[in-house]
């Protein structure tokens, strides 16, 4: 269970950043990303899964969320 | 030897390792790599932040080294107690030239020492009354401090020393923040824990102080310098780069830095980081409960320096971003004349880097501006996100090797044979001896500042005056040199 943090990109991209690990990927597609509710299954740049409990109402970024690894 | 290709280079690395032993080998492995420009993650190439093998040199510090040398001691106006035995705190003391304004032991304390100089006495009893006893004396004796930080070395974390609780009785008894760091030097594998530490630190004791105050009135330009210590007066070097764009720097950390800048840090519009590797946890920290957007820069030669200035303007108003332009236009006549007058002397020359957190990376613009090629770089301390941007800066096929063993370093150099070496105090005199020019790239040797367009002309001229050194071709005695040299020596004569 990492404790992450999303903050965008430059890019405008969302950059997930594990602390502990000194992982910095790009996001590439999240399950659920609507106005009301942000989260589900997040697949990153490097091909890795990660799950988090939709939020709502979505979180303004940046933000630490406790993920869980598929 | 101009140029190695991939192969030579990565049949070097399997020559150097071939004397450990198995396991040893298979570890230091990891940690040395070939550059692969296309390679996306270091983390596919190169293995960091791991501990190292006991029984290699290696030239890493602590975390107390990491704390009280980097993050925590340059902050001027406070008192920083080096908790424990007496050496850690003396040999360390006032070292990495973290210049600022003040006079000394009256309104600011940056190069004094204050220890607690544990015996054995309290090592058996516990330090927790002296360390308290001490704070009372360091209030009587200068009155003028800020605020005290609780510098912990290794015994404290040993014997179990409640620091924080001495730490939140002092704080009321003398009314002003008295801050504990667990900066204990066995804690981490590198320095590199302790500026996580101290950043930490900084975030529990220090930045929230003066969130309810409204005293101090902020400007749509206000921006902070983080991450520059001041080495040889860097950040200043840097700061008037910033103001005569039209930017007002309201925090300096922690180079000449005071508390009370500290506390007023998340009242800024956008948080300037030159170090990441020791102050990236307190700007993301700062983004995400204050959401002041930070970015990193670098201030090391012209091309560089004005990208950053660029990119830094980008985040303003178009009278910024004009502004910006000017302060290019005008420095361009005096570095343009840096360039003119050194590159003919350097162009061409291979530099082989070895330093701390950052600067295996950002100095590369600044020698490519004046035609050398970095041909070799690597981290103490570096964590995989710093070689995932150093491998885009660094040429293909060139070497990069983290937590460097001396064994090792000094193989590389004998092979790849580079014009210079820049790397740290305990390589110097190896490679000096070895007749190959040094830089000291950690304190700049004595010299300084390096950041900025000022700071570039200094650079220029060290790295000239070290290079073309006639002593270089002095270092090999009379009797030992070949003949033909001998004679062509006789003949020049």
């Amino acid at each position: 269970m990492p404790s992450v943090m999303i903050r965008v990109k430059e890019n405008g991209a969302l950059l997930f950043y594990i602390a502990k690990k000194d992982q910095e990927d790009e996001i590439a597609e999240v399950e659920t990303d609507t106005e009301e509710s942000w989260g589900g299954e997040v697949l990153l740049t490097d091909g890795s899964r990660y799950y988090v409990d939709p939020i709502t109402p979505r979180p303004s970024f940046p933000t630490t969320l406790r993920f869980k690894r598929v | 030897m101009s140029t190695m290709t991939r192969e030579e280079t990565a049949a070097l690395i399997q020559e150097v390792l071939e004397v450990y032993p198995e396991s040893a080998r298979e570890e230091r492995a990891k940690h040395l790599t070939v550059n692969d420009q296309e390679v996306e993650q270091s983390k596919k190439c190169i293995t960091s932040n791991r501990k190292s093998l006991p029984g290699v040199m290696t030239i890493r510090g602590c975390a107390y080294a990491g704390s009280k040398g980097v993050v925590w001691g340059p902050i001027k106006d406070m008192i920083h107690i080096s908790h424990g035995p007496v050496g850690c705190g003396q040999y360390s003391r006032a070292g990495r030239r973290n210049y600022y304004v003040g006079t000394t032991g009256i309104n600011t304390f940056g190069t004094m020492n204050f220890t607690s100089d544990f015996q054995e006495k309290d090592i058996v009893f516990g330090g927790d009354k002296k360390l308290s006893k001490i704070m009372t004396e360091i209030e009587q004796l200068f009155p003028l401090n800020k605020g005290i930080t609780i510098q912990s070395e290794c015994p404290i974390g040993l014997i179990g020393d409640d620091i924080e609780a001495v730490a939140k009785q002092a704080a009321k008894t003398l009314e002003k923040p008295v801050v504990p760091v667990r900066c204990e030097g066995f804690r981490g594998v590198s320095q590199s824990l302790g500026h996580h530490i101290a950043n930490d630190a900084v975030r529990d004791w220090v930045l929230g102080n003066r969130d309810e105050d409204t005293s101090f009135v902020s400007t749509p330009y206000d921006v902070t310098i983080l991450g520059d210590y001041n080495i040889g007066g860097d950040a200043w070097a840097s700061r008037t780069l910033l103001e005569d764009m039209g930017l007002r720097v309201i925090a300096q950390w922690s180079g000449d830095g005071t508390l009370a800048e500290m506390e007023n840090t998340p009242k800024a519009k956008l948080n300037l980081l030159h170090c990441y590797r020791s102050m990236n946890y307190i700007s993301r920290h700062m983004e995400e409960k204050y959401g002041v957007p930070w970015m990193e820069y670098n201030f090391f030669g012209p091309t560089k320096i004005a990208e950053s200035l660029r990119q830094i303007a980008a985040f303003f108003d178009e009278t910024i971003q004009a502004n910006a332009e000017k302060v290019i236009e005008k420095y361009q006549a005096e570095y343009q004349a840096v360039i003119n007058k050194y590159r003919p002397r350097l162009e061409g020359k291979r530099v082989m880097l070895y330093v701390g957190g950052l600067r295996p990376r950002h100095i590369i613009g600044a020698y490519e501006d004046l035609g050398m090629e970095v041909v070799g770089t690597g981290y103490e301390f570096g964590h995989n996100d710093d070689y995932d941007r150093t491998i885009k800066e660094m040429g293909n096929a060139t070497l990069i090797y983290d937590d460097v063993t001396g064994y090792e370093f000094e193989e590389f150099v004998k092979r790849v044979k580079p014009d210079l070496i820049g790397s740290g105090i305990k390589e110097k005199y190896i490679f000096q001896k070895m007749g190959i020019p040094f830089r000291q790239m950690h304190s700049w040797d004595y010299s300084g500042p390096y950041h900025g367009y000022d700071g570039f002309a200094i650079f220029a001229r060290d790295m000239d005056m070290t290079l073309n050194n006639p002593c270089w071709s002095k270092v090999q005695a009379p009797w030992l040199k070949s003949e033909e040299a001998a004679e062509a020596a006789v003949a020049g004569a």
